[in-house]
């Protein structure tokens, strides 16, 4: 006998089940699956500042612009005035926007372990603790919110929904092909291994800009 | 990872005695409990999650059977690959096979406790491939010659930035600095290129989900991610018993568990791994492999202990704990310390190789209290003790002493004349102070504290006077 059979079958025996338990288990898992139950959830409401500050209290710094258009000309004042690289690696997804035209070094593609900054999207913004959710794709490469040092993430206002549950509906609805990938990420890399001391840039990005358009 | 739970009263003594581990321990103690407290405050009816988390997990132990299936056909769909594995060396055999398989040299490791269960890191380092650590406290542990994590979460807690700090000048050949940030840059500058240059990343699993046929693993540094991430080929590494149902399951088990476990409202990190690279993804493993371990997990469902398969790993229990807060979690001798440690320990290794274990509690329910999945910690302590009990495994000198008891209570005059010599046994020991530093009949209770001295008469006695005065 297989230990995968093996394993089944004392589960089988320590629940006690017969055919017809069984078929009721198989009843009871198909109607959980389609019944999708939430749990309590906080209200949501003015959803825009919740994600800011909540954004911000997980160290991710934000600004706002009024139009996509405008992103790489903010892009670029967020990284000199902070004095960093102008040399970027941009996702596919935001491959039309004009980075040349505000002064970037934009390639456009995946980061490798010598990128600095990295640009991505979002699928959607969740406003309940900040987060961003990534979906990997060929549009989205997960390694540019990884390996750079610096992860600029561009955020449509009317991307932020208000908790995971809605993030979730949306995905299945948007989304043809589930993702190899979905990452949340809620600002820097950190660790409090050594003392309980929080130390940001564990093995992530040192940093996470936030920039909302609308 | 070897059981040394049998010589926990040694061990006990020996950390107690460690002013070194004693200064590291009362540096953090009450901290996680602090934090939680004030992250559980500031959620809105955190009572209602967690006995929706705690049905969530429930209702997929009533038919783990089915949800198993479930989710294996899924992840199979989905490209992945799904292996079983008998215990944990049977997990070791199998990762073996794939990386062998693959040709791997190197496998960069994201905190596992299955792993630390089968002892991975030995098996293999003897077939001849090297295993890294990337968590920054397991990756401490593993350059101090394999040394076992003291926490499920904070592996490290045990040390200081002295000993860290001492450690890596020693094994990096750089200069000692005792600044946090620069030791943990100092060893992000030394893994970089091991997450760069490994051919297999493995991963534990905090959930995996039915639905989609996911594993969903949570992280703060971010390691998780680049150990799933780069290599060609990632292999999730958890008990069977973590399958969860439904995307929106996990969002209410993900309200609870950094809560429970940091006091966070979420972890940076939250990755959701469906399948290998697809057609046009620019990164991602090209091959995936589910290793999912009963070791012991299938034996306990229908059982008195089933609860313990709630679990999910948050620590909340040692860290409310007072005896965990004050001997630390070697003590325990394997890889789960705490109450969850003293429940899950005897379990999985047996009765007989953990005696102690389940003494190793005040019953004060802090555990029970603070838990996520509302497992009730002392009431499954006390039934080992009874089991311990039932099997002849306690010490005669206990056996005949709970017997005498038993026949004294069930005799309300020989008890009462019993406690009134002891009382006044007691009182002469304590000689005018109100603690008993060496109790005579049972010196190990006192080898390590005080005995608090008792009044000067029996309850029974008092509440006789006390009759008689209000009847006057």
């Amino acid at each position: 006998m297989s230990v995968r059979d093996d394993i089944l079958g004392r589960l089988r025996r320590q629940l006690g089940r017969t055919d017809s338990t069984t078929l009721a288990a198989r009843e009871r898992v198909e109607a959980t699956l389609a019944l999708r139950q939430t749990g309590p959830r906080a209200a949501a409401d003015a959803l825009l500042d919740r994600f800011i500050e909540r954004a911000r209290a997980m160290i991710s710094s934000v600004d706002r612009c009024a139009t996509e258009a405008e992103v790489p000309a903010h892009c670029a004042d967020w990284l000199r005035g902070q004095g960093l690289p102008t040399t970027l690696v941009v996702a596919p997804a935001l491959a039309a926007l004009d980075w040349a035209g505000a002064g970037l070094d934009a390639r456009i593609g995946a980061a490798t372990g010598d990128d600095l900054v990295g640009v991505t999207g979002c699928f959607r913004a969740i406003a309940e603790t900040g987060t961003l959710m990534l979906c990997s794709g060929p549009q989205s490469p997960a390694v540019n919110s990884l390996l750079p040092e610096t992860h600029i993430a561009v955020v449509p206002r009317q991307h932020i929904v208000a908790d995971m549950e809605a993030a979730w509906a949306e995905a299945r609805r948007e989304l043809s092909a589930w993702p190899r990938a979905v990452n949340f990420v809620s600002g820097p890399s950190r660790t409090a291994d050594i003392e309980q001391t929080i130390v940001l840039g564990a093995h992530g990005p040192y940093r996470v800009h936030l920039l909302i358009v609308g | 990872m070897e059981v040394r739970s049998m010589h926990f009263v040694s061990r006990v003594r020996q950390r107690l005695e460690d002013p070194e581990l004693q200064r590291n321990l009362k540096r953090t103690r009450g901290r996680n409990a602090a934090s939680r407290a004030a992250a559980v405050a500031a959620f809105p009816d955190f009572d209602a999650v967690r006995a929706r988390a705690t049905e969530i997990r429930a209702s997929v132990l009533r038919d783990l059977d089915v949800w198993l299936e479930r989710f294996e056909q899924k992840a199979i769909e989905r490209g992945a690959t799904v292996l079983w594995a008998r215990d944990g060396d049977h997990a070791c055999e199998l990762i073996i096979d794939i990386a062998r398989r693959h040709g791997v040299r190197t496998v960069v490791k994201s905190k596992s406790m299955v792993s630390e269960e089968a002892g991975l890191n030995a098996a293999l380092e003897a077939a001849g491939i090297r295993p890294v650590e990337t968590d920054l406290g397991e990756y401490i542990l593993q350059i101090n010659d394999n040394e076992p994590p003291s926490h499920i979460i904070m592996p490290v807690i045990h040390k200081s930035k002295e000993q860290v700090s001492e450690l890596f000048a020693r094994v990096h050949g750089t200069a000692p600095k005792t600044d946090i940030e620069a030791l943990t840059h100092e060893a992000r500058a030394v893994l970089r290129p091991e997450f760069l240059g490994a051919d297999m990343g493995l991963s534990g699993g905090n959930f995996l989900v039915a639905e989609t046929g996911s594993v969903a693993i949570v992280t703060n540094e971010g390691n998780g991610r680049l150990c799933t991430t780069l290599p060609r080929v990632h292999v999730a590494l958890t008990g069977i018993e973590k399958v969860i149902p439904t995307l929106e399951d996990l969002a209410t088990l993900l309200r609870i568990l950094p809560r429970s476990a940091t006091g966070q409202a979420i972890t940076n990190y939250v990755s959701m791994l469906t399948g290998p690279k697809q057609a046009g993804d620019a990164d991602g493993p090209e091959h995936m492999y589910f290793v999912l371990v009963d070791g012991g997990r299938a034996d306990l469902l229908g059982s008195e202990f089933e609860a313990m398969l709630r679990c999910i790993r948050c620590g909340a229990c040692m860290n409310h704990c007072p005896v965990y807060q004050t001997i630390g979690g070697h003590s325990y001798g394997w890889v789960y310390p705490g109450p969850m440690g003293s429940v899950l320990t005897p379990l999985y290794q047996g009765l007989d190789k953990a005696m102690d274990l389940p003494h190793a509690a005040t019953l004060c329910n802090q555990c029970g209290v603070v838990c996520p999945v509302s497992i009730p910690l002392p009431d499954l302590m006390r039934t080992l003790r009874e089991k311990q009990v039932e099997r002849g495994l306690r010490p005669w000198s206990e056996r005949i002493a709970t017997k005498l008891w038993a026949w004294v209570a069930a005799r309300p005059k020989l008890y009462a004349l019993g406690t009134r010599v002891a009382v006044r046994y007691l009182r002469w020991l304590a000689d005018g102070r109100d603690r008993i530093q060496v109790m005579g009949v049972a010196p190990g209770w006192t080898a390590e504290r005080d005995f608090p001295a008792p009044a000067a008469k029996t309850f029974r006695e008092l509440y006789a006077e006390r009759r008689r005065g209000g009847g006057q």
